[in-house]
């Protein structure tokens, strides 16, 4: 593999792939945090190019982290199909990018090309596209996943209600539950995250929204973000969850700090299967986002964009329902401002579409960040646009729970309206039967919570 | 789950008293003017409602459930004005916490000198946390200077993520704590300010003067309820290599949270704990 590289008259030199991926990043904080940046803006580039003619043969024999010594590694490593990677092991990174960008390449080649793809192949794509390469690509890649209820249809954009509450009032709950659906939001799940991580209140919360939807006959699914074992309880007590819930990180010891592994996620899987009440086939939500395993030093001197890939190829393996990036949760010490937002949240959304996961954003920062509601609001149409499968809707954007701020429920009324897509189809239908939607556009009826007392 | 019930009840309460009886300023009724010279905006004017809601007497057993911004109508798919200015206003209260600085007068009025991290400037602080939790060689050198070694309490006051934070509450919750150590019959060492600091910044000072035990009050990331809210972070014998689960912490500590003078007070109780069973974090017995 080469690790050199002469641009005009100057020599740059990368100890290996590792380094080569880690320059290649657009500037971020959390790569300058980890002390793998790139030293200046041509050295970034010099990186770029030495990484858009290195071949996917290339990516696949220097792993970043090897199968021996990593469980993560292990389950992308075993999941490539052999025959599709040979035909395809000689491309270079920019034939890669290339192809997927080629007007004749489909939804259906994507299908076909992934499954010779791993998660360091696809961040390197990523590295040596622009922000529209990667909306253009994402653009055509159309995964469709079923809970309950089917979602991710071209032309759809799904919301998921997130009707948190700072001490997990059940009323509080609903009421929120309730101004969300008044806006037409909620077909993607109605999750709420419980500030008490205990088996009895996770159920007392997933009985109520189970209520809800019984008693509105409304389309959707439910699911308590809590630590999977603590929903394992829950649901062993009787707790009717549809979904389960999981953070994943990119490396086997950033789960560990999660308090997960891949044995314990089997163990959760199989009791998904056999006593959770949704449909399925697809029976998992997962959250991820970059820089959560340099926060707890697992990253291996690996780059955040590079570790995000790999928890999409982790999440593969469960066959998810849904997946969303938590892009600017994290803090300003792993994405500084809103341009790093902004790049990170187009850069998750592609890397999870190429590797067929029904990928939603959480699109948000913190108040030390330095980005404010008007970039949110760029991001969510700028996703929109590249066909991301659902968004948050918390109250107003702000989530009094968790103390940060995300998309509104206005908000992705509004990318709906602007960008003319439609909820997922069956949640139409019942929000025409309640009075909320005609003919894809809110009624006067919308935005009057006390229709569902 | 109770505490916080209560917690949470409280603050409404108090929202509610607040909303009540206006504080000071704004129930002075100012000299008759010309109708041109200002508006008055106090919480009320911030309110928005359904024009005709399906359930009239519903909207506000709605909305009274919860702090979440509900019940707030729309222009078209967008909220209306005066709900998208409140959110703007909070979020602008929060950034100018994270950029502002504790005024002099104000260590001053506590007899703290000021020392630094490591941080430089506003931005490095917020991007490399670690520069945050380690003192200059200078602000090394002028603890020792200045400072009683080995002392069974070091207070330590530190701007954190919201100088606000301090600003607001160091006034209540500072002569609480002294009282509470003189209640809890506990010394303190010299007292003294670390300008960008970090939590961590305990372990640093902990090496340098040896306390039996050290309280940071510092302030937190600004939320949009408060953007000055301040923590109390607990230790005994700090120390490099301490972990997170080894301290102990009082946050939401603001007038419509943890109330300043109850934390103030708290601290002398959960620090003579810590020196009756030689440990503070999770082991220690409350």
């Amino acid at each position: 593999m080469k690790t050199q590289i002469t641009l005009l008259h100057k020599t740059y030199q990368f100890s290996g792939l590792k380094e080569i991926l880690a320059k290649a990043n657009e500037e971020r904080s959390g790569d300058q945090l980890a002390g793998i940046s790139a030293n200046d803006a041509q050295e970034r580039l010099a990186a770029r190019h030495l990484l858009s003619q290195l071949t996917l043969s290339d990516i696949r024999n220097n792993p970043v982290l090897p199968p021996e010594e990593d469980e993560v590694s292990r389950i992308i490593e075993e999941s490539i199909n052999e025959k599709i990677y040979q035909s395809i092991a000689n491309w270079t990174i920019s034939d890669l990018r290339e192809s997927l960008l080629d007007t004749n390449t489909t939804n259906q080649e994507i299908m076909r090309i992934r499954k010779g793809l791993t998660s360091e192949m696809v961040a390197a794509a990523a590295k040596i596209m622009s922000n529209l390469d990667l909306i253009q690509a994402a653009s055509k890649i159309e995964v469709v996943t079923q809970c309950n209820y089917p979602i991710g249809h071209k032309g759809t954009l799904a919301g998921r209600a997130q009707p948190n509450h700072p001490t997990d009032s059940i009323q509080g709950i609903r009421a929120s539950l309730y101004e969300a659906l008044s806006y037409g939001i909620g077909d993607a799940v109605i999750g709420v995250n419980p500030v008490i991580d205990t088996a009895e209140s996770v159920k007392q919360i997933l009985q109520m929204t189970r209520e809800e939807i019984d008693r509105f006959q409304i389309p959707t699914q439910n699911c308590v973000l809590a630590h999977v074992t603590t929903q394992m309880r829950a649901i062993k007590n009787g707790a009717p969850s549809d979904m389960l819930f999981q953070s994943l990180a990119g490396t086997e010891a950033g789960n560990n700090a999660f308090g997960i592994s891949v044995a314990l996620l089997d163990e959760a899987n199989e009791l998904i299967q056999k006593e959770g009440t949704g449909t399925g086939p697809n029976l998992w939500y997962f959250e991820t986002g970059q820089g959560s395993e340099l926060s707890s030093d697992a990253h291996h001197g690996i780059d955040q964009v590079t570790l995000e890939a790999r928890c999409y190829g982790l999440a593969k393996k469960y066959n998810p329902f849904i997946v969303n990036t938590v892009v600017g949760f994290i803090g300003p010490e792993y994405l500084y401002n809103s341009k790093q937002v902004i790049r990170a949240g187009l850069e998750d959304h592609f890397m999870g579409k190429l590797q067929g996961i029904p990928m939603g954003v959480d699109v948000c920062y913190t108040n030390h960040m330095k980005a404010d509601q008007n970039d949110m609001e760029n991001l969510a149409v700028l996703l929109g646009s590249a066909g991301v499968n659902f968004l948050i809707g918390v109250p107003m954007a702000d989530d009094c729970m968790l103390n940060y701020q995300s998309t509104s429920f206005h908000d992705i009324a509004t990318v709906r309206s602007v960008l003319g897509l439609r909820p997922a189809t069956l949640f139409e239908k019942w929000l025409e039967k309640m009075g909320i939607m005609e003919d894809g556009k809110l009624t006067v009826r919308a935005g009057d919570p006390t229709l569902f007392i | 789950m109770q505490d916080k019930q209560i917690e949470f009840i409280v603050q409404k309460v108090m929202e509610q008293l607040q909303k009540q009886f206006p504080a000071a300023p704004e129930t002075v009724t100012p000299e008759p003017v010309t109708e041109t010279t200002g508006l008055f905006f106090t919480e009320e004017d911030w309110q928005t409602s359904i024009p005709k809601p399906v359930y009239q007497e519903g909207t506000s057993e709605l909305t009274s459930s919860t702090p979440a911004r509900i019940g707030v109508w729309r222009a078209g798919t967008r909220p209306l004005t005066k709900t998208m200015l409140k959110l703007q206003f909070d979020h602008a209260a929060a950034i100018d916490a994270v950029g502002g600085e504790v005024l002099e007068k104000t260590l001053q009025e506590f007899d703290l000198f000021t020392v630094e991290t490591c941080y430089e400037n506003k931005e490095v602080y917020l991007k490399r946390p670690d520069k945050g939790r380690v003192l200059t060689d200078a602000a090394v050198q002028t603890i020792k200077e200045k400072c009683m070694h080995r002392p069974q309490v070091q207070i330590v006051v530190s701007d954190g993520l919201s100088a606000s934070a301090v600003e607001t509450n160091l006034k209540d919750v500072y002569p609480a704590l002294l009282d509470s150590l003189k209640i809890n019959n506990l010394t303190p060492g010299t007292p003294f300010f670390v300008k960008g600091g970090r939590v961590a910044c305990m372990d640093h000072i902990g090496e340098i003067l040896e306390p039996e035990v050290l309280v940071l009050l510092i302030g937190e990331r600004p939320g949009l309820v408060s953007a000055s809210s301040l923590s109390a972070y607990m230790c005994y014998r700090p120390r490099k290599g301490i972990v997170e689960s080894d301290r102990n912490v009082i946050s939401n500590i603001h007038p419509l949270g943890t109330p300043p003078i109850e934390a103030g007070a708290h601290i002398g109780t959960v620090l003579r704990k810590m020196l009756e069973q030689k440990l503070s974090g999770v082991k220690l017995e409350l």
